[in-house]
């Protein structure tokens, strides 16, 4: 416990600077490099090592102390302590080894404008951010198209873009890099609403009608994907009718009442579809 | 002293018991219609279908098993979950030889109270009156292969042991597309429509948050079951939230909070509702009838149904829901009917009705 306050004490004192600086560090460091510490003098004393990643204290022989890789892995300020001479220096990030990438969202609709978010941390083999500026390519696209591409710069170990979603849908890599390292991602392009819903009738075996779309698509031509939603409706004397049928292969078709003259209509989601007056005034 | 007490207790045992014996023996009684009806309806209540059904008349055409059925239910539907809570009856017509008595009964069930009104014919038969309780037989579906072959979506969503840095799948994007507050009966209720925008399957709820005067929190409730849980893409579903007891003066503004999972999902079934007619019931009141109809192989054990109504200007003026008590046999319509408030009736331009399902033995 003395010890600790000891060694609180004289980082705070020596950090004030009322320690007599003699003591030197050959710079720059890299992290994860080994350093010199050069001291004045001759016989053994300790060394205390304040850090970002930690603090240290170890007896060493004054002249030239040998700081290990392991003691500076983590960048940032360092000082040492020792005989209360201090000498503070700067270790910085190693080379770039690592990327997080963070892309969101993990689906956007075709031809989203600035919907898709991708940024990209820098990180040595350490976990430090290199801080360092450095360019950071960006790309997306489905498998044969051209995609989007873009570069920028890093700042403080950050690097983000916006950029358009795609035309065709399908599942897009979304690529960020810098150097050697790569790191991907996939946004799922999916199709935007509905556009130009239509359908047709005819009559069913049974008497029913039998209402079925034609393929169901965006405005950039994708298929609308299966499962969606579509739901048809008839009004006629007996009442209104409707049926929430699900797209099955890029088409949606249901069976609704036998009926003399009926409306039938058609909508999914809020985009509405064409009418077909059935019976008497078709 | 000391033997007076048990005595007259035991004395007050014997009167009660025959107090009992009495009053269940004149609720048996068959000397009038409406006897006849209530001992029907009273064996109803103690789940003796057995004992109900020696009070059916014979010109019901119904076997004891369809009877039974009918009052105990089947298919695992909501009636199977009910009990006969609290029953009414009133002597509509009558005569020597027959009467009309109408019988407002309430089921208490898994999901609340469930009400249901009969109009009960009741005869005179071998010198006692019986009631004639018809039911429809239980449709018989015709050995057939019905192909389902709908989506289903799975989801497999990030390890425990990914990079903070590594992707994951969104929650679906919903959105509110309208609300509209209300008040009635001295309740606040918010009204409104969401939609799943996205195009995976989410499961949806809508809470709601009121913010008083004081710029205090006043109440937060959720729209609970009065909205559809599970939305496929692009499916909109009407939802209700209220709030009971609270006036809208009080109020300074509310905060609306729709929440989406991702969760995995079918498409099937599909449930048609057919011939959807706003008309008045028996008694006068504003009811929206129709038929469900489920289009897939497999039986839906519980049908939920969801009503929301617009006025002219295309705007959510009121959200009702039932549940219906029969089981949807696949291909087969099933009537249904939800009370519509009286007072809105003549407001109501258009309205929209969908169906949520609970199936027992369905793998979501």
């Amino acid at each position: 416990m003395n010890s600790l306050r000891r060694s609180l004490f004289l980082f705070f004192f020596c950090a004030s600077g009322f320690c007599w600086a003699q003591l030197q560090v050959a710079g720059p460091l890299q992290a994860g490099s080994v350093a010199t510490l050069q001291a004045p003098g001759s016989g053994s004393t300790t060394l205390y090592l304040f850090g970002p990643g930690g603090a240290s204290k170890r007896p060493v022989q004054r002249g030239a102390i040998a700081l290990s890789a392991d003691e500076l892995k983590t960048a940032g300020r360092y000082t040492a302590i020792l005989d209360g001479s201090s000498t503070s220096f700067f270790v910085h990030a190693a080379k770039l080894e690592a990327i997080s990438f963070i892309a969101r969202p993990s689906r956007v609709p075709a031809t989203a404008s600035g919907a898709v978010l991708g940024s990209a941390f820098l990180f040595d083999r350490f976990q430090n951010l290199v801080l360092t500026p450095a360019p950071v390519s960006f790309r997306l696209a489905v498998e044969g198209t051209p995609g989007e591409e873009r570069s920028v710069s890093a700042k403080d170990g950050v690097a983000w873009v916006q950029l358009n979603s795609g035309r065709r849908s399908g599942p897009a890599q979304f690529i960020a890099g810098s150097g050697e390292v790569r790191v991907r991602r996939i946004v799922q392009q999916v199709a935007a609403d509905p556009c130009s819903l239509r359908m047709s009738a005819r009559r069913a075996p049974d008497g029913n009608i039998l209402v079925e779309t034609t393929p169901i698509q965006d405005c950039s031509g994708n298929a609308v994907p299966d499962g969606t939603i579509v739901t048809f409706a008839s009004v006629d004397a007996a009442g209104r009718s409707t049926v929430d049928a699900r797209i099955k292969r890029g088409f949606a078709r249901a069976e609704l009442p036998a009926s003399h003259s009926a409306t039938l209509s058609v909508a999914a989601g809020v985009v509405l579809g064409n009418e077909i007056h059935w019976g008497g005034g078709q | 002293m000391n033997k007076v007490l048990p005595v007259l207790l035991i004395l007050l045992a014997a009167a009660l018991v025959a107090a009992a014996t009495l009053h269940s023996s004149s609720l048996a009684s068959v000397t009038t219609p409406e006897g006849a009806v209530l001992a029907l309806l009273n064996h109803v209540k103690t789940r003796d279908a057995e004992g109900a059904y020696r009070y059916v008349a014979k010109a019901s055409n119904t076997a004891p098993e369809d009877f039974a059925r009918d009052v105990s239910g089947q298919e695992g539907n909501l009636r199977t979950y009910s009990a006969l809570q609290h029953f009414d009856t009133k002597v509509l017509r009558q005569d020597d030889q027959q009467a009309s008595i109408r019988a407002t009964l309430e089921w208490a069930s898994a999901v609340g109270a469930v009400y249901d009104s009969r109009d009960l014919k009741v005869v005179r038969e071998d010198n006692t009156w019986k009631v004639v309780w018809p039911v429809q037989p239980p449709a018989k579906v015709p050995p057939q292969v019905i192909p389902v072959n709908y989506l289903r979506w799975d989801i497999v969503t990030r390890g425990d042991n990914d990079d903070w840095g590594a992707q994951n799948v969104d929650a679906p994007r919903v959105r509110i597309i309208s609300m509209n507050p209300v008040e009635k009966d001295g309740n606040f209720i918010l009204l409104g429509e969401i939609e799943n925008e996205d195009t995976v399957p989410g499961f949806v709820s809508v809470a709601a948050t009121l913010i008083g005067k004081d710029g205090q929190i006043m109440a937060q409730e959720e729209s609970f079951d009065k909205i559809s849980h599970v939305l496929l893409p692009k499916e909109i579903s009407p939802f209700r939230i209220d709030f009971p007891n609270v006036r809208r003066e009080h109020i300074q503004s509310v905060h609306m909070q729709p929440n989406a999972m991702l969760v995995p999902a079918s498409a099937d079934p599909v449930i048609g509702v057919m011939h959807q007619a706003l008309q008045k019931d028996a008694r006068g009141h504003s009811v929206l009838t129709g038929e469900l109809v489920n289009q897939s192989g497999q039986t839906v054990n519980i049908p939920h149904v969801l009503a929301t109504f617009y006025d002219n200007a295309g705007k959510v003026i009121w959200v009702s829901d039932g549940y219906g008590d029969q089981a949807l046999a696949p291909q087969t319509p099933v009537a249904f009917s939800l009370g519509v408030r009286d007072d809105l009736a003549p407001q109501i331009h258009s309205y929209r009705v969908t169906v949520n399902q609970y199936s027992r033995d369905r793998v979501q």
